[in-house]
């Protein structure tokens, strides 16, 4: 089950230069939020400091309270290896562990993690691509085939496989289909839509049509600010802030 | 006007264009035949002057004391097998680290010493590193061994291979760390066991690099391993090694052992060429379908 994420004040820097202004949020359990806005608005920043990516960048740093369940994440003491294993990532562009086997590149999570039982493992894997879509495609060549030598929107899924595969509370995409043709894109889409039985997901996309589809609840990022943030619904049809409306209309951005 | 095909013009730029790319496939083609030409004339030749004197004597007995026909270079072969195990063993994993710490930490000042530091190592003449060797060990143990040979061929693989690591570290994109991070999976065990696994050949390139090139050292040898003329099994005592062997028969004044030299020059670069053969078939088994 997917727990709720629930974000306060939170600032970001990159260096000196400030790119996440005190940021109020609260994303339901079990539920799809979207994260939309312009290029550079700091919505990518935004997802990769819930899971703590967002300091692997030299000089990067983030402030504030973020709760994910009961797990505080900028807490004393936590490790941002463990919230990391909690909470899943999928990127923008495909990146599958391109020596691995398809079948270990799902495995690499629990395996690195220390994990080592043969037949739980196999059941994992065999679960997690079918939660991905993934199964019916590779199921016959799991091991014989590279990761990297499936078609990109396989590749995608295989991704998304590999971060369930570690069974996460909340999987975070970041603009996951932005590299995908359309017929990909909505195969990803519906697997969002499946997948939020199970978790709680947060998803950047530049695309709004994407956003309107998929999501239960939209924020929209102008400069490092949530400009606003409510039901999908109602940021689409009657948004209250200009901003919002001139960008949803295409007037800027 | 954008010129349509058929018009003489475009014909003209067309066949130019064509010519052009010949005469760049031609070259080409006449630099990767430059490249071969000068080995296989050296291996050539090597079968041509060695291959008379190679026999199973050869190949199974110790030198005969001069003036007398026969013997074989049998101790030197396995003592070179013995000194460059020892090297590998040594100089592989430190090179490989220092490779890691260079790619994955060192962006900072002490990388740049450490960085600069390899590459003047890797200029420095190999008899040099025989002579530092020599005093630090050989002097402090009062006899000469396997040991410190295998140490001075070793400090000549290190920077080779520590850049080579570097280099193709430096070639995995980041996006795989990020995914393996992602994941949840700690930097150490991203960095062994998924960044230096997708680079893992070229690591291993340049591991055979380093190794065929300390595999026909002389120089450094010479102060530490020194040379044996009968079997030996103690790896702390004097060691016989293919290219002093040869050394010693080539400037000799005798025909026979002139034979015999070439004879191990051939066994030498066979031993290398088996062993980069061995390697590159070992690591590319289980190589999957569409690795790129």
């Amino acid at each position: 089950m997917g727990v709720g994420i629930e974000v306060r004040g939170l600032n970001a820097w990159y260096g000196k230069s400030l790119a996440l202004k005190s940021i109020d949020m609260t994303m339901p359990a079990n539920h799809v939020t979207a994260v939309i806005g312009p290029s550079g608005c700091g919505k990518s920043t935004f997802v990769r400091c819930l899971n703590r990516m967002h300091e692997t960048i030299p000089e990067a740093r983030a402030e504030g309270l973020v709760k994910v369940g009961e797990m505080e994440v900028y807490g004393d003491g936590q490790d941002p290896v463990e919230i990391r294993r909690r909470i899943g990532m999928v990127f923008q562009k495909p990146n599958p562990f391109p020596t691995m086997s398809i079948y270990d590149n799902v495995a690499a999570g629990l395996r690195l993690n220390g994990f080592r039982n043969r037949k739980q493992m196999d059941e994992l894997v065999e679960r997690s691509l079918k939660l991905a879509a993934l199964w019916e495609e590779v199921k016959d060549t799991l091991h014989k085939q590279s990761g990297a030598s499936l078609s990109g929107g396989q590749q995608q899924r295989l991704c998304i496989a590999r971060s369930l595969a570690v069974e996460p509370e909340v999987l975070l995409m970041d603009e996951p289909a932005s590299a995908l043709d359309p017929i990909s894109t909505s195969k990803i889409e519906e697997l969002i839509f499946q997948l939020k039985q199970h978790y709680t997901v947060v998803i950047v996309t530049h695309n709004m049509q994407q956003a309107a589809r998929v999501a239960e609840f939209t924020g929209f990022f102008l400069m490092g600010s949530l400009i606003e943030y409510d039901k999908t619904e109602k940021i689409f049809t009657t948004p209250a802030d200009k901003r919002t409306e001139d960008y949803i209309t295409g007037r800027f951005g | 006007m954008l010129k349509q095909p058929g018009d003489p013009e475009t014909l003209k730029l067309s066949l130019w264009r064509r010519a052009m790319n010949q005469a760049a496939n031609v070259f080409a083609i006449s630099a990767a035949v430059l490249v071969i030409v000068p080995l296989m004339a050296i291996f050539v030749y090597l079968l041509i002057k060695g291959v008379g004197a190679l026999d199973w004597a050869f190949l199974t007995q110790t030198p005969k004391p001069v003036g007398e026909v026969g013997g074989g270079m049998a101790n030197a072969i396995v003592g070179s097998g013995v000194i460059l195990s020892i090297a590998s063993v040594i100089g592989i994993p430190m090179g490989i680290g220092c490779g890691i710490y260079l790619a994955e930490y060192g962006r900072d000042r002490f990388g740049d010493v450490v960085r600069f530091t390899a590459d003047v190592l890797n200029g420095v003449p190999s008899i040099v590193i025989g002579i530092a060797v020599y005093s630090l060990i050989v002097v402090r143990q009062k006899h000469f061994s396997a040991f410190s040979g295998g140490i001075a061929l070793a400090v000549m693989m290190i920077p080779t291979v520590a850049r080579a690591t570097e280099e193709m570290l430096l070639m995995v994109p980041n996006n795989v760390r990020e995914a393996a991070f992602g994941l949840g999976i700690p930097k150490w065990r991203t960095t062994l066991s998924i960044t230096l696994r997708t680079a893992s050949a070229g690591v291993i390139t340049g591991c055979m690099l380093a190794f065929a090139r300390v595999a026909g050292e002389t120089a450094p040898l010479l102060f530490t391993a020194f040379g044996n003329q009968y079997w030996n099994k103690n790896p702390n005592q004097p060691t016989a090694a293919l290219p002093l062997q040869i050394y010693t028969y080539a400037i000799s004044p005798f025909d026979e052992w002139h034979k015999q030299a070439w004879a191990g020059a051939l066994i030498l670069i066979i031993m290398i060429v088996a062993a980069v053969a061995a390697v590159r078939i070992a690591t590319s088994r289980g190589t999957l379908k569409g690795v790129s």
